[in-house]
């Protein structure tokens, strides 16, 4: 035991006399946890839409109320008006405008609207339209109520409610899944690199004819990254709760037992790239480039598991990052207890065997 | 000029004689291109919905049938109780619970309003109003079905069409393919560089280049290059595979696709670069470039919209370059935009090439 805690000290001091590498370490998910805690959203706030109206249209003074209306509203405003649908192409193509009113009209006071949206991005589009398609039927039924009566109501009167997040943040949403993403591409850096380092360097070979057994070796190499992590882990709640007011409803304890063990298993990961790869280099790209698309892509951090392909979904259960956050989004978000989230926590439990077992196996002690 | 295609043999001769970078500089792209845009759909399916029916009338159950024939919806199970339901969206079995109450079918035959309660799981506030908002339709299509004269209003009423430009199909994969090339990209040419000069330093090779007379700009010159070899190779690759797997030719010319990438890829290799001059390990190199990279690729707008950020966020993505870039790859792609339209995108990345890599060439320094 007293060679173990002498090589954790060893490894303390590697970490802490590299100055700017432990202030990267400790400073860099603050700065992330807070730029994609409030920057990274999906709801709407700017709509551009450009009218276009030629010059000799009759119901020129119900169009100019509509963009009066349309231009009220605190997301959309008119930015352009056109007398041809030509110009629209041109506008569109050099994004200067999101939607075109175009206009046509059988007989007075009955106008047909028709718009041009810019789908480039699906959902977006899909959304533009409901927003703007709303704005306009009220508009163009308010005018019509005033030549006709109406009395229609909807017999189902629904009302609808959203649960556990009724602003509907997306920070909400997204805070579990940068954590996700921080703390894997992190833990298994930190691991993969100081391993690999000191065969690279040649030092490993000292530690190697030393007397102390190789899995005490790894498991000092494990700690003071593991102590780190932790400090991360405190230091995201803290902000996620303070200032992004993230609700936290869950128990305290679960969420940091479910980090730590989500933590030791991509500590474990880093160990295994470093017992498969030769270079520092390498070790790197397999750990960034290995890890990042799938775990941005494949883990429902940003698009939900639930909608991917069959064959597809089967391949997201390899990715560990999408138990965690699947169990972390319950945890903090939905307030549950512990017990609904032991599927994610046995998968966890299980990967991180695997992995480290791996890794012990694959660990040569001879050069 | 000689001396730069010695340094350019020798870069080239450690990038192929590496038994690593080449393969991977080519099965990436490959990869990625052919699995993830499977992944990158916003469009929502089998949204399971756990029903509380406390009416238990014939018209309740025409309702539930009618939730469960739909497209988006399954029903997963018909409770008594909301507190059963709810268990069940506590464990992730079902989305969205709907509430028929007691009454409701009495109510609506004495044509009396009747409310139903929709609760969505709104933790993925995006889907959760998406789904809700498929349930209002179905549900107002339901009261249409059992009291048919309210659609008298909508006959004469207005008319309001949309028409969806450039991706009229909405396709989401369209939309992101283009996309994933710019993350290809970032990934290859901005980390490979990043350790490139940090190694020779880890190395000491670098010594034996500093006592040369090689010029700091021939040094970074002959580094950024290949880069924009490997770059250019890749992108092809990603091309091909969008042309050929999912059909999706760009619109706009190929050489306007190509000027464009090879402008982004020299700004991201000299990123990669001054991260290099100015670290002494490869360690601190790679965790100020997975920062940067961490930053280009969630604020660049590359999976959710610049406009939907703060303000203040909106500044920070104006200096960010690939902002830029994934803004300009997908009008070419899909909307057919030329590098004329482009101009003010094509100009502020033309003023970050010259500034980032003077910036690389000046902190590189010979004298330690």
């Amino acid at each position: 035991m007293n060679i173990f805690s002498a090589f954790v000290k060893k490894e303390f001091f590697h970490i802490f006399r590299d100055r700017r590498t432990i202030l990267i370490l400790l400073v860099m998910p603050i700065v992330q946890i807070i730029l994609f805690g409030f920057a990274i959203s999906v709801e709407i706030q700017q709509i551009r839409v450009a009218f276009v109206v030629s010059a000799s249209s009759p119901s020129k003074t119900s169009i100019q109320q509509l963009a009066r209306k349309v231009d009220a509203n605190e997301i959309c405003s008119v930015t352009h008006w056109y007398s041809s649908v030509d110009a629209v192409d041109a506008a569109m193509k050099k994004g200067e405008i999101d939607v075109a009113f175009c206009f046509q009209e059988k007989e007075p006071h009955h106008l047909q609207v028709q718009m041009l949206i810019d789908a480039v991005n699906p959902t977006i589009a899909t959304s533009e339209s409901y927003y703007l398609e709303a704005i306009v039927t009220d508009f163009l039924r308010k005018q019509q109520l005033n030549t006709q009566k109406s009395s229609a109501v909807s017999l189902i009167q629904p009302s609808v409610q959203m649960l556990y997040n009724p602003q509907m943040l997306s920070a909400y949403n997204f805070v579990p899944g940068v954590m996700g993403l921080i703390f894997i591409l992190i833990c298994t850096l930190m691991t993969s690199i100081s391993i690999v380092r000191e065969t690279e360097t040649g030092t490993m070979e000292i530690l190697l004819v030393s007397p102390v057994r190789p899995i005490y070796m790894i498991f000092a190499k494990m700690v003071p990254y593991f102590v780190i992590s932790c400090i991360n882990l405190a230091t995201i709640l803290l902000l996620a709760y303070f200032l992004l007011h993230i609700p936290m409803t869950g128990s305290i304890i679960s969420i940091c037992l479910l980090s730590f063990l989500y933590i030791f298993l991509s500590l474990s990961l880093g160990l295994l790239i470093s017992t498969v790869v030769k270079s520092q280099v390498a070790a790197m790209i397999g750990s960034i480039m290995g890890l990042m698309i799938p775990v941005t892509l494949l883990s429902g951090m940003i698009f939900p598991v639930e909608n991917m392909p069959w064959a597809l979904q089967r391949v997201t259960a390899i990715v560990p990052a999408r138990w965690y956050i699947s169990a972390m989004r319950k945890l903090m978000i939905e307030g549950v207890s512990i017990t609904h989230v032991s599927t994610e926590i046995m998968v966890l439990v299980g990967m991180s065997v695997f992995v480290l077992l791996l890794a012990f196996k694959n660990f040569k002690n001879r050069l | 000029m000689s001396v730069l295609r010695y340094l350019l043999e020798k870069e080239f001769k450690q990038f192929l004689r590496n038994s690593f970078l080449p393969r991977m500089a080519l099965m990436y792209p490959l990869v990625v291109l052919l699995i993830m845009p499977l992944a990158t759909t916003m469009d929502i399916k089998d949204v399971s919905i756990s029903v509380v029916d406390k009416d238990c009338s014939i018209l309740s159950k025409q309702l539930i049938e009618k939730m469960d024939a739909s497209n988006y919806f399954t029903i997963y199970r018909v409770e008594r109780t909301y507190a059963a339901a709810l268990e069940q969206v506590e464990n992730g079995q079902s989305d969205i619970i709907v509430e028929i109450p007691s009454f409701f079918s009495t109510n609506i035959d004495k044509q009396q309003p009747t409310s139903v309660q929709i609760s969505a799981n709104a933790v993925n506030g995006m889907e959760g109003s998406l789904g809700a908002s498929y349930l209002l339709e179905l549900l107002h299509d339901f009261s249409q079905q059992i009291y048919p004269s309210q659609l008298e209003l909508e006959q004469v009423g207005p008319v309001v069409s949309s028409l969806y430009l450039y991706n009229n199909t909405l396709n989401y994969r369209y939309f992101m393919i283009p996309g994933l090339m710019v993350f290809v990209i970032i990934l290859l040419a901005g980390f490979l560089p990043a350790l490139n000069i940090v190694s020779e330093k880890e190395i000491g090779t670098i010594e034996q280049i500093n006592v040369t007379p090689v010029k700091k700009s021939q040094f970074i010159l002959a580094k950024l290059i290949p880069y924009w070899l490997i770059g250019v190779v890749a992108l092809s690759i990603c091309f091909t595979v969008g042309w050929l797997v999912y059909d999706l030719a760009p619109v706009g010319h190929l050489l306007d696709l190509y000027l464009l990438s090879l402008l982004f890829i020299f700004i991201m290799s000299g990123i990669g670069l001054i991260i290099s001059n100015y670290s002494k390990t490869m360690q601190q190199a790679t965790f100020v470039m997975f920062f940067f990279m961490l930053l280009f690729i969630l604020m660049s707008g590359l999976f959710t919209p610049v406009s939907s950020m703060p303000t203040w966020a909106q500044v920070v993505a104006a200096f960010i370059p690939p902002h830029y870039f994934v803004d300009a790859m997908r009008s070419i792609y899909l909307k057919g935009s030329t590098l004329f339209d482009l101009s003010s995108e094509v100009m502020v990345l033309v003023l970050f090439s010259i500034l980032i890599n003077l910036w690389a060439v000046k902190s590189y320094n010979k004298v330690e």
